[in-house]
């Protein structure tokens, strides 16, 4: 343990941090700005899984990383679509028909791995996308190498970030998104379409959700495992909640998030008095004391959970 | 052209008999898909899915083994979703159970069956139950969401039987996460030698007719449902809300909690990680199929074993990867959801 904070050590776990928060973030981000429009989207979990499978098998077949990205992207749309037709479309309960997406996509991802490549002994590997080192930013002692030796993912995700929120709070579209997510019926009255809007940021979240799965199968590993997402689509959903459905909080609770199992990672070999399963636990602890903490005045968006249906405007 | 929903008249009540029945065979035409996709012969496919779980003694009695946790879950939401008690919780609180009942069963050895079972059951029933209790009371004292905490508490769960099979649980010369095996006394009993017919088959039709009962006769079983129909109405109707919503996750995570300790007690003799291919939520699709009636519960509940041990023999027989069964629970649950939708709605296409 004598070697716990020397600089390497601790380029290694803000490296590992932001490398295991870069998923989250993807997902986070799709998962706001879905429930910013007033859908809540449970089929998170599943649609990284289809992300992570689809991303996998199109670069395993054609040798292009960015293809992988793309495609799992483009699935995670398709999921996205089925969740806006069963919920903004048909009114369908938000909660039953995400968990069902989950489970409908987690199944089918499953299959069609198993269809594309049967069941070799040695799961089939790609080669990962290696990480971008920037000159002269990357040689700054102790945090160049880590935040500036890292996936070209990584840091699209951290810029994202300040992107969703400018464009939340600072475009016209993004008064927009809110609008239908807190006031649907005013919207409608001033021209905007409601379901349109919904159905676009669900597919954009759906897009954002898949590229996080294929981060996980295309740069932290190299193949297709069956727990390869391992609940991170929940851990995403409750950072939004943790961040009070705001883009920059909830970097900050995924950050903590990949701290946390960037040191599980480095304390799972030390003999450590606590097991590491409680380092694992506090994610879901710390967001469930969030939600005590900010349910009285949670900026929930007012119409999260209510399908918007015109007939009913009475 | 242009979608509109628009209420019909309310239909018959045998169409709600039906409704599951339709479902199942929707699942089936539009599983045909990916089955086909396999490149096998849906035909013998099914036959093979069927007669996997059907077509011996043998193979029916593993679909009843399959069946019985699945019966306890879907009853735990049912139960919870009729009062609108959003618990997605059922994992983590089967979890509960069987960690509690375990126990019980590692360290009960000195009592005779007759006695340790029942102290098992009633364990694990309150483990399961109380761990509901916490989203519950979060949710009447300090309006939190209840399906979010629910969720996540599922995973604190997951960790903690981790955590405990990595520290005081795990057997001591066992290199990774596993328990010492339970008492004899405290496994089931089996009503046919040599077969895995077990206790817990019965205790789950028991525990059919018990939530039936608690629902359809009895004063608690009818607030659950003013709760769940009109929480405001029930509330200025007298009920109180508050304590019927808490006891419901009692029942609810109970539930869950007996389908843990079966499968500690019936299943795998010891705790281990991953012992649950998520029964819990599972359950929730169960629960939705089955109209949140207890016994379309249980019919659900066979449905899904009869998929689980099916998909097994039809991945052997004609090359279908089992994974179906996922696909086929999830085109399940969405199917039943539109199904119910149209029977409250009629779907208007109109062209202009």
């Amino acid at each position: 343990m004598d070697d716990f904070f020397t600089s390497a050590f601790l380029t290694g776990l803000i490296a590992a941090t932001l490398r295991m928060a870069t998923p989250i973030i993807f997902a986070m981000l799709g998962e706001l700005i879905s429930e910013r429009a007033g859908v809540l989207n449970l089929g998170i979990e599943g649609t990284m899984v289809m992300g992570a499978m689809v991303g996998f098998l199109t670069t395993l077949t054609t040798g292009s990383l960015l293809l992988g990205v793309a495609a799992g992207a483009g699935a995670g749309m398709l999921l996205s679509l089925l969740m806006a037709v069963l919920t903004v479309y048909l009114g369908l309960n938000q909660h039953v028909s995400g968990l069902g997406i989950t489970l409908f996509a987690t199944g089918l991802a499953m299959f069609l791995y198993r269809l594309a490549v049967g069941s070799p002994i040695v799961p089939p590997t790609i080669d990962p996308f290696t990480r971008i080192e920037i000159p002269v930013l990357s040689s700054i002692p102790l945090i160049g190498p880590a935040l500036f030796r890292q996936y070209g993912l990584t840091y699209l995700a951290f810029l994202l970030v300040p992107l969703v929120a400018f464009f939340l709070y600072r475009t016209r579209a993004g008064l927009v998104v809110r609008t239908v997510g807190e006031n649907p019926l005013a919207a409608d009255t001033v021209g905007v379409d409601v379901r349109l809007t919904r159905t676009l940021c669900l597919m954009a979240g759906g897009a954002l959700m898949g590229i996080g799965g294929a981060f996980l199968t295309l740069a932290h590993q190299n193949m297709f495992l069956i727990d390869v997402v391992g609940g991170r689509g929940w851990v995403a959903l409750a950072m939004v909640i943790f961040g009070n459905w705001h883009p920059v909080k909830a970097m900050i609770g995924a950050l903590l998030f990949g701290l946390l199992d960037g040191l599980q990672l480095r304390l799972q070999g030390s003999d450590l008095a606590i097991p590491f399963d409680f380092f694992l636990m506090v994610p879901y602890l710390m967001t469930i004391i969030a939600l005590v903490l900010v349910s009285r005045r949670a900026q929930v968006p007012a119409a999260l959970l209510k399908p918007y249906r015109r007939e009913d405007r009475g | 052209m242009r979608m509109r929903l628009e209420r019909r008249e309310p239909l018959p009540s045998w169409v709600l008999v039906l409704l599951p029945v339709a479902a199942i065979l929707a699942t089936l035409v539009l599983s045909a898909i990916p089955v086909a996709l396999a490149g096998a012969n849906v035909f013998e496919a099914y036959v093979a899915l069927f007669q996997g779980a059907l077509g011996s003694r043998f193979n029916l009695i593993e679909t009843l083994v399959k069946t019985s946790p699945l019966v306890f879950t879907g009853l735990a939401v049912a139960f919870a979703f009729r009062a609108k008690f959003w618990n997605i919780g059922a994992e983590g609180q089967l979890i509960a159970g069987a960690i509690a009942g375990g126990v019980v069963g590692i360290y009960g050895g000195a009592l005779p069956s007759f006695l340790l079972i029942p102290l098992m059951l009633l364990v694990g029933f309150l483990a399961g139950g109380l761990y509901a209790c916490i989203p519950a009371l979060l949710r009447t004292h300090l309006q939190v969401d209840d399906v979010v905490s629910s969720l996540l508490l599922n995973f604190v769960m997951i960790y903690l039987l981790s955590a405990l099979l990595f520290g005081p649980l795990q057997r001591p010369d066992a290199g990774w996460p596993v328990s010492a095996e339970i008492a004899e006394a405290a496994r089931y009993p089996v009503f046919i030698e040599r077969t895995r017919l077990h206790l817990g088959i019965p205790l789950a039709l028991g525990a059919v007719l018990v939530v039936w009962f608690l629902n359809q006769k009895t004063k608690f079983g009818y607030q659950a449902r003013a709760v769940g129909s009109n929480l405001q109405a029930a509330h200025f109707a007298g009920i109180p809300t508050n304590r019927v919503i808490v006891l419901t996750a009692l029942v609810s995570g109970g539930l869950a909690g007996i389908a843990g300790v079966g499968e500690v007690a019936a299943v795998q003799y010891k705790l281990l990680t991953g012992f649950s291919p998520d029964y819990g939520y599972t359950g929730i699709v169960i629960a939705m199929l089955g109209n949140l009636h207890p016994v379309g519960v249980a019919l659900s509940a066979l449905f899904f074993g009869i998929i689980n041990v099916g998909s097994q023999t039809m991945s052997r027989m004609v090359d279908v990867p089992s994974y179906i069964s996922g696909v086929m629970e999830g085109t399940a649950l969405l199917v039943m959801m539109v199904f119910l939708l149209l029977k409250d709605f009629r779907l208007r296409i109109e062209r202009r």
